[in-house]
């Protein structure tokens, strides 16, 4: 099992985000996650993390090493620094703070550069990429990683046919070598015709399953009836938490 | 060229200054690099301030005592970037906010402090250093401080560079966060303590942002940077001492001054980002 997710409620200032959620991703599964704005997609990836300690309830990371990619990722690019430097922290699990690059760990760095079109561009200041070049930068270090568990949030938003399509194939390889993904997407189309699995999320889970039958047109319209907007005045939430007597006989 | 060497060939009091700003000029210059590259430029100023309610209570307790000062500045200065990087890491407030209400109410304490005994000679001593009359014990201290701030840099650089350009890449592979963000505020401190032994605590900040301000314009690397940083940390040290000794001007401003100088001629000539760039770009290539 590549993730366990018990009851799970993430949220902000006691409002749920997520709301008892309850997911299992065996090892391998390649899973969309899919519904509206606000639905807590992120949020759930972010408690994944461990960037957001949960209200309730428990996540079990099966995976040894999980590398993510934000929505809003936090990088400086007016940092100087070179692409190549850039994508070389990738490769943290190897070198830690302190060990050095070794020529295997160069001519790696080159093969995911290769591998997302960027060769050629290890030079280059980070400042200097498009928001296209910069995405596939961000895939580049992901390679490097080498994680088994993989989390992608809104990773192909505001790219081109040609750049979405090269970074759908590094997820594709990325399946076959047998790495557990999950990644946030809005495109329902992309979601059927490449994503085995899908996770239909509106703060509470929908459905989870195969994709044809997780993405039917009664799922979807019962996940775009489920409100946006916190209620100031809601009142605590009295769904029982999982009884202990269960947890403690199964 | 003896206007150039002599002061230094026969004067100790002007060879112990050279050495004490040269051990300045290596040890601020790359916190101030990673200070600017972090947008935290104005945190040395605030952090300069912050310092000053030790330096007091240490000279309250055993007067122009250096061992004292320095204690009280550090100990001070490190409460101080503490209760800041908590506050902003456990509560709504954001890291200058922070800052911003702890070193105000550290300098108030300074201030207070400082009017309670000591005459306005000490203060202006505090203020402004006294580069020209280094002790032994003073210039020990600014060498090992140079030294510890430069060992410590080479081995925090990774985990420092990755908190600078993506913070959250590096909590997501490592615990190295906060450890290396707190290490580094103790670096600054420690380095404005230095550098108030020689210039004084408003002119500390200058050696270290006013170099790294410089180099920005000439290097597109960090290690291009931190070297551009220390040498024109050095000239200016040179020039501001020889201007000194030459004009009767106090040093430590005229330290700054020559460093403000060299940024002025970076922010118009240098090479890259300056006005020169902007203003009268060279022709653009094919590709």
């Amino acid at each position: 099992m590549a993730l366990r997710v018990r009851d799970l409620t993430l949220g902000y200032d006691r409002h749920p985000a997520v709301h008892h959620l309850d997911l299992e991703l065996a090892e391998g599964s390649l899973t969309a996650i899919v519904g509206p704005n606000g639905a807590g997609k992120s949020t759930f990836l972010k408690g994944v993390m461990g960037e957001l300690p949960p209200l309730e309830g428990k996540i079990e990371r099966g995976a040894a090493r999980v590398a993510y990619l934000p929505q809003l990722s936090e990088v400086d690019r007016s940092f100087p620094l070179s692409v190549k430097a850039f994508v070389a922290m990738g490769l943290w699990h190897r070198t830690g703070a302190f060990g050095g690059l070794s020529r295997a760990d160069l001519s790696r760095v080159g093969e995911a550069l290769a591998a997302v079109g960027l060769t050629g561009f290890e030079r280059r200041p980070i400042s200097a990429l498009s928001g296209g070049q910069v995405q596939r930068v961000m895939f580049a270090r992901l390679l490097l990683q080498d994680a088994d568990l993989i989390l992608l949030d809104e990773p192909f938003t505001a790219l081109d046919a040609k750049t979405a399509a090269d970074l759908l194939a590094v997820v594709q390889r990325w399946h076959g070598e047998g790495r557990t993904v999950l990644a946030v997407l809005h495109d329902i189309e992309a979601v059927r015709r490449h994503f085995p699995e899908t996770l239909l999320l509106a703060r509470e889970k929908v459905a989870h399953g195969a994709t044809d039958t997780v993405l039917t047109a009664e799922n979807l319209f019962r996940a775009r009836q489920m409100s946006e907007a916190f209620d100031d005045d809601a009142n605590v939430c009295a769904r029982p938490a999982e009884q202990p007597a269960k947890r403690g006989a199964a | 060229m003896s206007w150039l060497i002599d002061p230094f060939a026969d004067f100790a009091f002007m060879q112990r200054a050279l050495l004490g700003c040269l051990a300045i000029s290596l040890g601020a210059t790359p916190v101030g690099v990673f200070l600017l590259l972090r947008r935290m430029s104005l945190t040395g100023d605030a952090m300069a301030h912050a310092i000053l309610p030790g330096a007091a209570v240490g000279y309250l307790v055993a007067g122009l005592n250096l061992g004292a000062m320095t204690i009280g500045g550090v100990a001070a200065g490190l409460v101080v970037a503490v209760l800041t990087g908590a506050v902003a890491r456990f509560t709504a407030l954001r890291e200058d906010a922070s800052l911003a209400a702890f070193y105000l109410i550290s300098l108030a304490l300074g201030v207070l402090l400082v009017s309670l005994k000591g005459s306005n000679v000490d203060l202006m001593h505090v203020l402004f250093g006294t580069v020209l009359a280094l002790d032994d014990a003073a210039l020990t201290l600014l060498c090992a401080i140079a030294t510890v701030t430069l060992v410590a840099l080479a081995l925090v650089y990774r985990p420092l560079v990755l908190e600078c350009a993506d913070p959250r890449f590096l909590r997501s592979v490592s615990r190295w966060s906060g450890p290396v963000h707190f290490l580094f505020l103790g670096l600054v401190v420690l380095n404005l303590v230095a550098g108030f032994q020689a210039l004084g605590t408003l002119m500390a900040v200058g050696i270290m942002i006013l170099p790294a301000a410089a180099a920005r314009f000439w290097a597109t690397s960090i290690g291009g940077m931190l070297a551009v940083a220390a040498c024109v940390a050095a000239i200016s040290s040179v020039a501001g001492l020889l201007a000194s000794y030459h004009a009767g001007l106090p040093s430590g401003p005229a330290i700054i001054l020559a460093a403000g100088t060299l940024y002025l001629l970076s922010l118009v000539f240098g090479p890259s980002g300056s006005l020169a760039a902007r203003f009268w770009p060279r022709a653009h290539l094919e590709a």
